[in-house]
């Protein structure tokens, strides 16, 4: 019955995280959380997902990423964009992944772009989750008006056609990677808020913040201090999303020419293999290491997000007995 | 009715938000498109398109308010202006003969991937740790996990350039006439095929983890339990008893999946070159054409609108609960 209150955005918030239930009790990993050990009373968010093979592989992944991110400059000095002679050359000891049709080294454009992706991904992640923060929080805690207003504002957002807006907003705005980051978070922000309203509203209602209410404390330390810390499994789950989303989305607007043709990152790199023709003459190394490298990166967070999942989400593992059981019927 | 009155009050408004937007946006942006637009196509303008821009983009000395109710006048009466790119050519016009092609291929691949990703979804379920159940689902995610637009083109390099057992691009082979005959069915189909399996690839996912989640829930409700206890077989309480309560969700993931098919196969449409209005979108903004790339955003927007309202009146119809309250 709960979960029908509202039928028809929602399913986007639930298509968004619907897949994190999957692996969990799909592929139950015999030496993780699932196992009956005799539970502790309560751990904590970290602890639980240190000891999460999930969490640490996509970690793993992840910091490998940010480290040569950071590194590139060390690993590749000069500009990986520079045209030189040595053009479409083959995968070899020297150029690891070749060189494309305007003879710039693969591999450096790889890792290069890797700066400016994870950059643009991280930002738009913490910054759409943030507005969807203050707007949930808000929408929840003062309900009646203001909840009606923000959640209409959130609806109609929702319901705009995402990618052909990025488009339009892409076109009429100045070019430029400020852009891009505005541009992504004006779209990405609503599924957040929705997401997260609905959680503090289940959390709003609850005795402590009532008590907190009558006992006088300010609107902006209930919301934050009380409620906040609370929900914030859900707010990672939607941070990591976003923050795919943020990945994805810019490769997607720069592989049609609208982001910052100038910078190097994996969607200029795919957008001027395309552009290149590298696929049409069989460059294929100028056209695999960035798509892979957006594959990998929005893997980790995937896997870091069912891991936060399997971690809080205790019906995850209460389902595990219902099953087994009906399987023995 | 007091349900459907308040979402049609809704989707009114999203609309006027949608209409509002493609008003304010060349009108309060820095870097003046018309300016852009001019110094682009220096000289090679005609008066009567500078006149036409002009009016459109709000580059006259009216009060704003007046160009703005001007502007919706336009809108409800079907005027959209003439598109630049292809002057004379109103925009209606451009929008009309595109605009089907877009249906075909996202309401295939729409069609397609919520049958077999629901049938999926409904067996995993059913079976819950079976084969289906733990293969699929980090398959699926992993393969929803690189770009789409980069699986297209592999797909792409793959069965055009290598195999050549797919055209490489368009929604039928050139110097052919579009008309009812086998040939050209035939034709447009064979160029259908890769474009809409790609998007079936990626979407299926989704349909099948949403569909298997809600199904779990619905196995654990008591009418299952008592059905099995009459012994029925279970493929009738799999699907007319489990699979039929659990439909609900993937509804609404149908109307917003319709809403996609218009909007979200931009992305098929670029990299096949396939004539939708996606494609269309991406060809206004290069060349620049903003009454065409406004009249293409509305256009979308409002089917997109326009599905999700036939879907709470399906809803209505669907569940009881909603007519209750």
């Amino acid at each position: 019955m709960t979960t029908y209150i509202d039928p028809s955005p929602s399913a986007a918030a639930a298509a968004l995280e619907s897949p994190t239930a999957a692996p969990a009790s799909g592929a139950p990993a015999p030496g993780s959380a699932a196992a009956p050990a005799p539970r502790k009373p309560r751990q904590g968010l970290v602890h639980g997902l240190l000891s999460n093979s999930k969490a640490m592989v996509g970690a793993a992944i992840l910091l490998v990423f940010i480290a040569l991110a950071l590194l590139a400059p060390v690993l590749f000095p000069g500009d990986p964009s520079r045209i030189t002679d040595m053009a479409g050359l083959e995968p070899s000891a020297e150029h690891w992944l070749g060189t494309t049709a305007k003879g710039q080294d693969v591999m450096a454009l790889t890792i290069h772009g890797a700066r400016s992706s994870l950059l643009v991904g991280l930002t738009v992640g913490f910054a759409s989750t943030f507005v969807g923060i203050l707007v949930g929080l808000a929408s929840a805690y003062f309900g009646k008006f203001i909840d009606e207003a923000l959640s209409l504002v959130t609806n109609v957002f929702l319901l705009l056609p995402g990618l052909p807006l990025l488009v339009i907003l892409a076109a009429f705005l100045p070019p430029g990677l400020g852009t891009v980051i505005l541009v992504l978070i004006v779209t990405g922000w609503a599924g957040s808020a929705r997401v997260l309203r609905s959680q503090a509203l289940s959390i709003r209602s609850k005795d402590f913040v009532a008590a907190a209410v009558v006992s006088g404390e300010r609107a902006g330390r209930i919301m934050f201090r009380e409620i906040l810390p609370n929900m914030a499994s859900i707010v990672m789950g939607t941070l990591l999303a976003c923050v795919i989303y943020g990945i994805g989305a810019q490769a997607g607007l720069e592989f049609l020419g609208l982001g910052d043709v100038s910078t190097v990152s994996w969607g200029n790199n795919l957008f001027w293999a395309g552009n290149e023709g590298a696929l049409m003459t069989g460059s294929w190394w100028v056209f695999v290491p960035s798509g892979v490298c957006i594959a990998l990166v929005a893997f980790a967070l995937a896997l870091i997000n069912y891991a936060v999942d399997e971690v809080t989400n205790p019906r995850l593992r209460k389902i595990k007995p219902v099953s087994e059981g009906k399987a023995a019927k | 009715m007091r349900f459907i009155l308040r979402r049609l009050g809704f989707y009114l408004i999203a609309f006027w938000v949608s209409i509002t937007l493609n008003f304010l946006l060349p009108r309060f942006m820095p870097g003046d498109p018309v300016s852009r637009m001019f110094a682009r196509s220096a000289g090679q303008m005609q008066p009567e398109q500078i006149e036409a821009l002009r009016k459109l983009l709000g580059v006259d000395s009216r009060p704003i308010w007046e160009q703005y109710a001007d502007y919706l006048h336009n809108i409800v009466t079907g005027n959209m202006g003439v598109s630049i790119t292809r002057f004379p050519t109103p925009v209606t016009e451009v929008i009309a003969s595109q605009i089907g092609w877009t249906l075909l291929l996202g309401g295939t691949a729409l069609v397609i991937a919520a049958v077999v990703g629901n049938l999926l979804g409904i067996l995993a379920a059913w079976r819950r740790g079976g084969a289906i159940d733990s293969a699929l689902p980090p398959l699926l995610v992993f393969i929803g996990s690189f770009p789409y637009f980069w699986l297209a083109m592999g797909a792409l390099y793959l069965f055009g350039v290598i195999l050549g057992w797919s055209p490489l691009r368009h929604a039928f082979t050139d110097g052919l006439e579009p008309a009812f005959s086998w040939e050209f069915i035939g034709d447009a189909g064979a160029h259908l095929v890769l474009p809409a399996l790609t998007i079936v690839l990626v979407s299926i996912g989704g349909w099948m983890l949403g569909m298997r989640n809600t199904m779990i829930a619905t196995n654990a409700e008591d009418y299952i339990t008592m059905a099995e206890a009459k012994g029925l077989k279970p493929g009738r309480i799999m699907f007319r008893y489990a699979a039929r309560n659990a439909m609900l969700p993937s509804v609404t993931s149908f109307g917003m999946g319709l809403g996609f098919v218009v909007g979200g196969a931009l992305l098929t449409e670029v990299v096949f070159a396939y004539p939708g209005v996606g494609y269309q979108l991406l060809n206004a903004v290069q060349g620049l054409d903003y009454p065409l790339m406004q009249g293409l955003f509305l256009t979308i927007t409002a089917a997109v609108l326009l599905a999700n309202f036939l879907v709470d009146i399906l809803y209505v119809r669907l569940d009881p609960r909603v007519r209750a309250s």
